[in-house]
């Protein structure tokens, strides 16, 4: 990609804030994700990495072991195990252990399937493994209308598996939708059912989310909505970096207020190749192969792009926005996933100036054409079929504002949760 | 083990004149600012924002008390309180423990 052209230089300041140092880009990552596998047994309308088939060049089990090697020589101390569904690869079990004997944490995301009760014991047992079962609808309706018949019945059964094996404190990760904003409650209270807690991530137009973005975004009233409900309950659930686009709607946050991608955030693919963040698939984002180019580390510390990404960027049209420090014109790859240039206002900017934006490309909005796609060429059996669906009423029901507690925590994964920037 | 400090109640005197150490359970990568504290057990991680401290922190384990592994890492004193303000911090999240 071309951000570079000729912005003047600057270098790390000595001291600053942690912010200042984190837009500098750092040794090695601290929200690492990485993709085991395209391959998925479901087909999640909104999958932001197009996945559904295994892509033949997939990392073998030695190549995936040589990978945790050099996380741990860089000390990376925690990994986000994501697909497709990694659970469905025969070594994925191996490779957790692996990872956590080689001193690299992992948290792996997962639609259940794989969560047996024996498995759920065995996860019961074994330290430093986090469990995330994705969820995206309170009800099987509202489920299973984008992540397909039967996915909610899986997920639910892989919570009580977890719960009733005594695994404590798994994630139950939602993506916020025009559906499911209204039944934020629910998913606490299913959270608290099973012991775990509840996370919210914002739906990006990445991958097959591109296609359904229009129709699954929470609309406007929707994100105060949303905003509120995380005030509220800003203690006991997760976020990632994902809502600082919303700051603006009340006082500056904590935590990560600046997009990751390529300074503290990156993704490895199933194939080697490393992109920017997991939201970025596309090769304007792609920084190398970790086969290819030398292994990871060169890649993160050397690669082009990432050093262009770690250059302070500019606002364009959010610098004169009185709200850009904190939101910082919001979320890279919402901004190109819609065909919004990147140093414009994100397409959800809570005073309208996306949408402008959106609506002044007009016949001109140019979508990014899709660099990947392991979607199935046949639909399978777990399709969603994306019929209309209501949005719920009650949304605005006892929401209101008025607490002080800040909702976000800094980037996308709990080891920074609970940091100190202050020492 | 030592039991959880409960250093937030010590004063700043208490505090330098303790013995102290790096968790077991912490690793800390170098980074171009300072560096990154991982604790393995309670999966928070802290940053370490100035070299100095991070010297300090390597330093605490060789000293009979942070009064004399700050004076050995060269700070000057009139910042000790900023630094014991520091530890207090990690101290609170397990980085640092009593020996
Ligand atoms: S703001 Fe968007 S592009 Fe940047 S790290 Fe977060 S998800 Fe990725
Ligand atoms: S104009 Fe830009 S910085 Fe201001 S709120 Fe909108 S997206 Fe954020």
């Amino acid at each position: 990609m071309t951000i570079l052209e000729d912005r003047p230089v600057r270098a790390r300041p000595e001291g600053g804030t942690l912010l200042e140092q984190f837009e500098f880009g750092l040794d090695a990552p601290i929200c690492l994700t990485w993709e085991l596998t395209y391959a998925c047994n479901l087909e999640c309308a909104h999958c932001l990495s197009s996945s559904g088939r295994r892509d033949p060049r997939e990392l073998s089990t030695e190549q995936c072991e040589a990978v945790i090697d050099e996380l741990q020589r860089m000390q990376v101390f925690y990994v986000n195990i994501g697909g497709g569904e990694p659970t469905v690869r025969p070594d994925f079990w191996h490779l957790v252990e692996y990872a956590v004997a080689h001193d690299v944490g992992v948290k792996f995301s997962t639609n259940g399937v794989r969560l047996t009760p024996e498995r759920a014991a065995w996860l019961a047992a074994t330290d430093y493994v986090d469990v995330q079962i994705s969820l995206d609808g309170a009800t099987a309706e509202v489920n299973d209308h984008v992540r397909g018949p039967g996915s909610y019945d899986t997920a639910i059964a892989a919570l009580r598996n977890l719960h009733e094996a005594g695994f404590r404190d798994a994630k139950l990760s939602v993506v916020c939708t025009r559906q499911n904003i209204g039944q934020l409650d629910e998913f606490k209270a299913i959270a608290d059912q099973y012991g775990a807690t509840l996370r919210l991530t914002r739906l990006r137009p990445s991958g097959r989310g591109a296609d359904v973005w229009d129709e699954l975004h929470p609309l406007p009233e929707q994100q105060r909505v949303l905003y509120d409900w995380l005030v509220a309950h800003g203690e006991g659930v997760l976020t990632g970096d994902s809502f600082f686009h919303l700051a603006p709607f009340g006082e500056k946050l904590p935590g990560l207020n600046l997009c990751g991608a390529g300074r503290v955030v990156c993704l490895i693919d199933p194939i080697g190749d490393v992109y920017a963040c997991p939201f970025a698939i596309h090769d304007e984002f792609l920084a190398g192969n970790l086969l290819t180019d030398g292994g990871f580390q060169r890649v993160w510390q050397n690669s082009e792009l990432f050093a262009e990404l770690r250059e302070p960027q500019t606002g364009g049209a959010c610098s004169s926005c009185q709200f850009f420090d904190s939101c910082r014109g919001g979320c890279m790859a919402a901004k190109f996933f819609t065909g919004l240039p990147l140093d414009g206002p994100d397409p959800e900017c809570v005073q309208g100036f996306g949408e402008q934006a959106l609506e002044g490309l007009g016949d001109q909005r140019r979508l990014p054409a899709s660099s990947q796609d392991h979607s199935r060429l046949v639909p399978g059996r777990n399709e969603p079929v994306m019929l209309q669906l209501r949005r719920r009423e009650e949304i605005e029901a006892g929401l209101t504002s008025g607490q002080a507690a800040p909702p976000v925590s800094a980037c996308a994964e709990s080891p920074l949760a609970g940091f100190t920037p202050s020492a | 083990m030592p039991a959880t400090v409960p250093s937030a109640e010590m004063t700043e005197t208490e505090l330098l004149d303790r013995a102290w150490e790096l968790s077991s359970s912490v690793a800390l990568r170098p980074e171009p600012f300072g560096a990154l504290a991982y604790h393995f057990g309670n999966r928070r991680l802290t940053f370490l924002k100035r070299p100095e401290l991070v010297t300090l922190v390597r330093a605490l384990a060789e000293h009979p008390d942070a009064r004399s592994a700050l004076a050995a890492t060269g700070v000057p004193e009139q910042q000790w309180g900023g630094y014991a303000a520091a530890l207090r911090g990690l101290a609170a999240a397990d980085m640092i423990r009593l020996r």
